[in-house]
């Protein structure tokens, strides 16, 4: 380990009723890294993630975020502190115009950090910015009902972005959309990292997190069964087994 | 249009009105009538902050309502109170105090509740709500202090701390809540707390997700939401001057304060003044020619249509229909000479 | 020194007071624990059913429990008509659920006006051999006017509770509570299956108001004082399981009975809200928000 990981989570554990959802995880990602999150459906990688963000309480472990624990935080908390995440589905602001849908996370995490707190003037220059950066700029004052499903998918990596995120998780932005529309997405995602936000991918579409990852993650049934650089990852045994037919 | 700007039109337009009906009309009944009108602007008004910005469904208007009025009750009875047991003497509680005092202890149940229910989905507040209804009812009704179940006379003080009767001085009250509370609607929508409250509306989770702290907001919501409802209903004793549990949380409050702001619409500080100035004078005007009974069967159905057919209320049609002409002459605009 | 023979045959009343509440509860343990919507117009249509039983009772002298059980299928029908209104307005728009709340609220609303309107708000009851006599047992005192309507509501929650385990429509139903989409892999149409439920859900409402007017005179506006209590029964229950419904109802029943015959019987609404909200607070699992 060169430097002190950004996100560690250790002995991470959550259930639903009887059902184990995930089991004693242990997941460090290193400040700036590129980490692929996989595993076939069900095995508890949108529950991982929701522990990880806030929107469910884990009910035992620990996470610590950028050396601070945060799992008896509530998710708001989580994304000012700098941590944030798009939805699977995405869930934009349906009555909002697209720079309202942008004004809220910039007013509540940016403005609500004693750091870079933005004029009012400036606020929506910035709403702008970061829609012009995932080149949805000229439909600014649309609804989101008006966006097609790679637009919707990028308004939910905008709005993550412009709560200025250290980290960020890309809950399966990419699933359902062409070869060309996935290429958009893994643009704006590699862009954001150069950038120097450290990016989580949870994937199902092989190829992206393959070209994407500069580690990988594997989850199975509620357990990592395999954590390293994703060649040797993908010719492990048990991660093949898991993955037949993927 | 500016806040400030907005502020200062209101006032002027409820000084107007004020002025303008002092001069015109010397019928009481006017100032009966027109203070059921005005406590309705203000409780759909206040129902909106909850249901219409936050999206949060509140059945309990009459709990709220009831509290402002019982909380006067226990203040006109307290000079005699202190002076029985104390022997104190104390000047009566002049009315915009006692407003103050309903809205205080509204808003603090409202917390309260909020603070049970809140952290649950939606629906839950919802029947937290009808439950506190009844259980306010069924305190009143034990407490023999307020009258209990057959209820309490108040009489009026005899003069009036402005010029003309007391009813006109209620009237008088009841128009500046109304304009004090459309003000702070009108100003919550275009602040930061407004966004907040919309996007919980819109999508609770990914507000939370996005910074904004819901639980905090919604107990803003419910605790203004409240409080202005105790404010409205605080001046009801004195205008009916006799008061019992049937009528105070009588389920007319309940349902008018769903109905005006669904049948007006819910998005805006419009909607709930036109919702309640419209059903408002027609109930005022019905329960004269029709039954009480068969006026709120037409509002509750009234409801149920708008709710199906026109969810956005009469707010909703009017944008709808503005939306529809513009697309239209954008698109004549497009096509090319002919 | 509180009086043993009043305490016991307190707790006694409770447990019969208990499986009516079960009988009343068990409609909303269908349609909001198993299918998720909140029907708020519940006790409306209860009431509906304690009024039919009444003007067939009071003009032809038939037995209430026998109307209750013919009204059975047409209460099915009307609830299956409902739920086809509410997923026309409001689930298949993908509405919030807001409007869906406001929509119950205005059905409870106008049930209960409308009542008032046709039947004004004297007290209306309904004469059996049953309503009167009680048995005794020693210090036990068991008024028929509750056991009967108890145990018919055990037996009727019996019938059902088998219905759903065994019958191929019973299981779906379950299964839709648990996931729709698997729901779709059995070649059962969710919606329908949904229709059927809340019509079943609807259905209970006939013998329960039924029960109702057995057990207490009654006049419109006491359908509110129950909205608290099915949900309060059905939340203490679990939400979805019939025994724990059953048990609840019984606590809220005894606690109601205990609070009516010490403290009097105009606290005893307060009882089962009361639980409501110290059970909203405590937020067992599966009350959580997101």
């Amino acid at each position: 380990m060169n430097a002190a990981p950004i996100l560690a989570a250790s002995g991470l554990g959550k259930r639903f009723g009887g059902f184990v959802a995930l089991a004693d995880i242990e997941l460090t990602v290193a400040p700036g890294e590129r980490l692929g999150l996989i595993g076939p459906n069900g095995s508890g990688k949108s529950t991982l993630v929701n522990c990880l963000c806030g929107t469910l309480r884990n009910e035992t472990g620990t996470v610590t975020f950028a050396g601070q624990r945060i799992d008896g935080l509530a998710a708001h908390r989580r994304t000012r502190l700098g941590l944030a995440r798009s939805f699977q589905l995405p869930k934009p602001f349906h009555t909002l115009n697209l720079i309202d849908n942008l004004r809220v996370p910039l007013l509540y995490t940016v403005n609500a950090r004693a750091d870079h707190r933005l004029a009012a003037s400036d606020v929506e220059a910035r709403c702008h910015e970061l829609l012009r950066q995932v080149s949805l700029g000229d439909k600014a004052r649309r609804l989101p009902s008006d966006l097609t499903q790679v637009e919707m998918r990028k308004l939910e990596l905008a709005r993550a972005v412009a709560t200025r995120p250290r980290l960020l998780f890309a809950d399966e932005a990419m699933a359902g959309l062409s070869p060309s529309e996935i290429k958009e997405i893994l643009a704006v995602l590699f862009r954001l990292n150069e950038a120097g936000i450290t990016i989580v991918l949870i994937e199902h579409i092989m190829s992206a997190v393959m070209s994407f990852s500069t580690r990988l993650a594997v989850l199975v049934a509620g357990q990592k069964i395999a954590d390293g650089p994703p060649p040797e990852v993908v010719r492990n045994p048990e991660v093949e087994r898991a993955y037949l037919g993927q | 249009m500016r806040n400030a700007t907005f502020w200062a039109l209101a006032v002027v337009v409820g000084l107007a009105v004020l002025l303008g009906t002092r001069l015109f009309f010397s019928n009481e009944y006017f100032y009966f009538a027109a203070y059921v009108v005005l406590q309705y602007i203000v409780l759909s008004t206040a129902w909106n902050i909850l249901g219409g910005y936050t999206g949060y469904i509140n059945f309990g208007t009459g709990a709220f309502f009831a509290i402002g009025a019982y909380s006067t009750v226990v203040l006109h009875k307290l000079p005699d109170l202190l002076h029985d047991t104390w022997n104190l003497t104390m000047p009566g509680v002049p009315m915009p105090l006692m407003i103050l005092a309903g809205g205080v202890i509204a808003g603090i149940v409202g917390l309260g509740t909020g603070y049970l229910s809140l952290r649950l989905r939606g629906v839950f507040f919802a029947i937290a709500t009808l439950a506190l209804a009844i259980v306010m009812q069924t305190l009143i009704v034990n407490w023999d202090y307020v009258g209990g179940s057959r209820g309490i006379y108040i009489i009026r003080p005899a003069q009036s701390p402005l010029v003309g009767s007391y009813i006109e001085y209620l009237y008088s009250l009841m128009l500046m809540l109304a304009v004090v509370s459309v003000g702070i609607a009108r100003t919550i929508e275009r602040s930061r707390l407004g966004l907040g409250f919309a996007a919980i509306r819109d999508d609770e989770q990914a507000a939370e997700a996005g910074g904004v702290p819901t639980l905090r907001l919604k107990l803003i919501a419910t605790t203004l939401s409240g409080a202005l409802m105790g404010m409205a209903g605080a001046p009801l004793p004195y205008y009916v001057t006799y008061l019992d549990p049937g009528s105070a949380f009588n389920l007319a409050y309940a349902v008018n304060a769903v109905a005006m702001p669904v049948i007006g619409g819910m998005t805006s500080w419009i909607g709930p003044v036109i919702g309640a100035i419209l059903l408002g004078t027609i109930q005022q005007l019905a329960t004269v020619t029709i039954s009480s009974a068969l006026n709120l069967l037409i509002v509750g159905l009234l409801l149920i249509l708008f709710v199906i057919i026109a969810p956005n209320g009469i707010v909703g049609l009017v944008r709808a229909q503005r939306r529809r002409r513009a697309i239209r002459l954008a698109e004549l605009a497009e096509r090319p000479a002919q | 020194m509180v009086s043993f023979d009043l305490l016991v045959n307190a707790i006694v009343a409770g447990v019969l007071l208990g499986g009516f509440y079960a009988a009343v509860s068990v409609g909303i343990t269908i349609s909001f624990g198993m299918l998720d919507i909140a029907n708020i117009a519940q006790p409306a249509f209860i009431l509906l059913g304690s009024y039919a039983a009444y003007i067939f009772n009071s003009s032809f002298q038939i037995d209430p429990i026998l109307v209750g059980i013919v009204m059975t299928p047409i209460f099915f029908a009307i609830g299956m008509a409902v739920y086809r209104l509410y997923y026309y307005a409001f689930e298949m728009r993908g509405e919030q659920a807001i409007q869906g709340l406001a929509f119950f609220f205005g059905l409870l609303f106008v049930a209960e006006v409308s009542l008032i309107l046709v039947f004004g708000v004297d007290y209306r009851f309904v004469e059996a051999p049953y309503i009167g006599p009680s048995l005794r047992f020693g210090i036990f005192d068991l008024p028929l006017r509750m056991l009967i309507p108890c145990v018919v509501s055990l037996g009727m929650i019996g019938v059902l509770q088998l219905y759903l385990s065994r019958s191929f429509i019973g299981r779906a139903i379950l299964a839709v509570s648990q996931d729709s989409g698997a729901l779709q892999l059995m070649a059962a149409n969710p919606t329908r299956i949904k229709e059927i439920a809340f019509g079943i859900s609807i259905a209970t409402c006939a013998l329960a108001g039924t029960f109702l007017i057995i057990i207490q005179p009654v006049e419109p506006s006491i359908g509110r004082d129950y909205i608290g209590r099915i949900f309060a029964i059905c939340v203490l229950g679990g939400m979805t399981s019939f025994p724990g419904m059953v048990g609840a109802a019984m606590l809220v029943g005894v606690a109601e009975s205990i609070t009516a015959t010490f403290y009097g019987p105009s606290w005893a609404p307060a009882v089962a809200f009361g639980f409501l909200l110290v059970v909203l607070a405590v937020r067992p699992a599966g009350l959580a928000g997101r």
